[in-house]
């Protein structure tokens, strides 16, 4: 069965309104991009979608309560929420190093969560 | 009472613009620079912007908030720059006689021979778009409800409504929603969004949250907590239309309305203020109309981007430097005015002095333009010319021009016309 899914490219400021048709999975055809780079976009929004996430996590005996961090590569889309709740339940102590391995491959994806920020 | 100081140049505030000019005066050859900050950390406001998309022009990579700070924190603490933390500036003059105030030093004065301003901006609020109603707790601005949840660790409400849809505001809808707040919707008074498509498809429809466009905040109501909000839409004379008015219910209105340059110092010293941009008026230079006081970042204009305020900063940097070592042997030139062609609502510099090396020039657009092609004209030769699919104003953009050796100006235009080859 076709299916159709709509995307907003974020390339240029033309901001295209993009249609996606696919089939069972398989992109058929990609209507409203004004160039290629639209096309790839919308292709990579439909198959593997992936965003950087950034959350914060509780610290103890640092300089603040809070401490910013990082996906070191992007993560699956789909994952971010889980990504952060499961976060949410950490604490670490500090002082923290910038860059430091918070949470190694998280949920399965090969990706650290890094500080993002060094913590006294 | 020990002497008074006098520092090569005092670079007041240390977010992202400070960082820069400070250590652009110190690479440029000044012994004695001092970086006066008011909070107890260097960063600005960056520490508390945790999300990614910054420093993809001046590193090449898309750093957080946090990471792009970090990376001029240490080679200002390598550089040899005096750092004065949880220090505030009470007054500063037209002759640069600065009166500041810090735990450990008590007040003291200094006499510098430069200063740079990168005080930064602040945040518009309710009062400034004058929403009638109660005047409840829960109503807060987007800048710091960010702040409340990434440095503090508060919640400031669960269903939250926006107004204002402003990038700080976008941000905000999917970092409430992530801490497992209910963001209602996002409400922009305008026909367009105010922030960057990429927040737009990245922070709200990435998470189902509605951008309500056209649609305003008329009352807040709640006595002592704020307990709903009534929206409308609004007409194209940007009025409420009674009839669509609707109460949602909510616990915190979060305002995304705007930002202002912060210049109360400026002011005090007597520096030349632009109505357009709310910022100090700045030649080439960054230099403003105060003899050795110059400005970069968001205190000159609000910028889109971090990348362009490091821009402003080492140029400000670089001119505070060369206004010092070559104390009295040069005059300031007459300035000629860098004219807003064409749709073209203003141009920072605003003005151009000496046209001796590669300049930028950041401007807005007054109204969107498809297949468009900006261009610096210089007394009628086109020194720059760039096409563009599309010009929006929430996009500011940068020209530049190169003389190519030492020129004289007597005009010089920045305007974006149509592309007759894309149209």
């Amino acid at each position: 069965m076709k299916k159709t899914h709509n995307y907003t490219c974020i390339n240029c400021p033309l901001s295209c309104a993009l249609e996606l048709t696919e089939e069972n999975g398989e992109v058929l055809e990609v209507k409203g991009a004004d160039c290629k780079v639209g096309q790839k976009y919308a292709r990579e929004e439909f198959e593997n979608p992936r965003r950087v996430v950034s959350t914060t996590v509780r610290v103890e005996g640092g300089a603040l309560p809070l401490l910013p961090v990082v996906s070191a590569a992007p993560i699956p889309k789909a994952l971010v929420r889980d990504a952060v709740r499961m976060l949410s339940k950490l604490t670490v102590n500090a002082p923290v190093a910038d860059g430091q391995v918070i949470y190694p491959d998280i949920l399965g994806t090969g990706v650290d969560i890094i500080a993002s920020r060094p913590l006294p | 009472m020990s002497a008074i100081r006098r520092p090569q140049c005092v670079v007041i505030g240390a977010g992202p613009a400070g960082l820069g000019a400070a250590l652009a005066a110190r690479e440029a050859g000044l012994s004695d620079v001092m970086l006066m900050e008011r909070d107890f950390e260097l960063g600005g406001i960056l520490p508390q912007c945790i999300h990614d998309g910054f420093g993809s022009i001046v590193f090449d990579q898309v750093l957080t908030g946090p990471q792009y700070a970090q990376r001029f924190i240490e080679r200002v603490e390598k550089a040899g720059i005096e750092v004065k933390l949880n220090t505030m500036v009470l007054e500063m003059r037209g002759d640069r006689r600065i009166t500041a105030v810090n735990p450990r030093d008590g007040v003291f004065e200094l006499e510098p021979a430069s200063i740079v301003l990168s005080m930064g901006c602040r945040e518009r609020t309710r009062h400034q778009v004058m929403i009638p109603g109660y005047r409840p707790a829960g109503v807060i601005c987007a800048g710091a409800a960010q702040r409340d949840i990434n440095i503090e660790g508060l919640m400031p409400g669960r269903r939250v409504v926006i107004l204002g849809s402003g990038d700080i505001g976008l941000i905000m809808a999917r970092r409430f929603t992530l801490e497992g707040a209910e963001v209602e919707g996002v409400y922009e008074i305008m026909d367009h969004p105010g922030g960057l498509t990429r927040n737009v498809v990245q922070c709200l429809h990435d998470y189902d949250i509605p951008l309500h466009l056209s649609h305003t905040v008329t009352f807040i109501h709640g006595r002592k907590r704020v307990e709903a909000v009534t929206v409308a839409r609004v007409d194209e004379a940007l009025r409420p239309i009674k009839e669509t008015e609707r109460r949602v219910p909510c616990d915190a209105l979060v305002l995304s309305v705007g930002l202002i340059p912060e210049n109360e110092l400026s002011k005090q010293a007597g520096v030349e203020l632009d109505p357009l941009t709310a910022g100090p008026v700045v030649d080439e230079r960054m230099h403003t109309s105060v003899d050795g006081i110059f400005a970069c970042g968001n205190v000159v204009s609000v910028f889109d981007l971090v990348d362009w305020v490091t821009q402003t900063a080492e140029t400000a940097g670089r001119g505070a430097a060369e206004y010092v070592l070559e104390a009295g042997r040069r005059k300031r030139k007459p300035p000629v005015r860098v004219t807003a062609g064409r749709n073209v609502k203003f141009v920072v510099p605003q003005l151009l002095r000496e046209f001796d090396r590669e300049i930028d020039l950041f401007f807005r657009v007054e109204h969107p333009e498809r297949a468009a092609r900006t261009r610096v004209l210089v007394d009628g030769e086109e020194l720059y010319s760039r096409k563009a699919k599309m010009v929006r104003p929430p996009e500011m953009i940068k020209a530049g021009a190169d003389p190519g050796g030492a020129r004289k100006v007597e005009d010089i235009t920045v305007e974006v016309v149509g592309d007759e080859e894309e149209a």
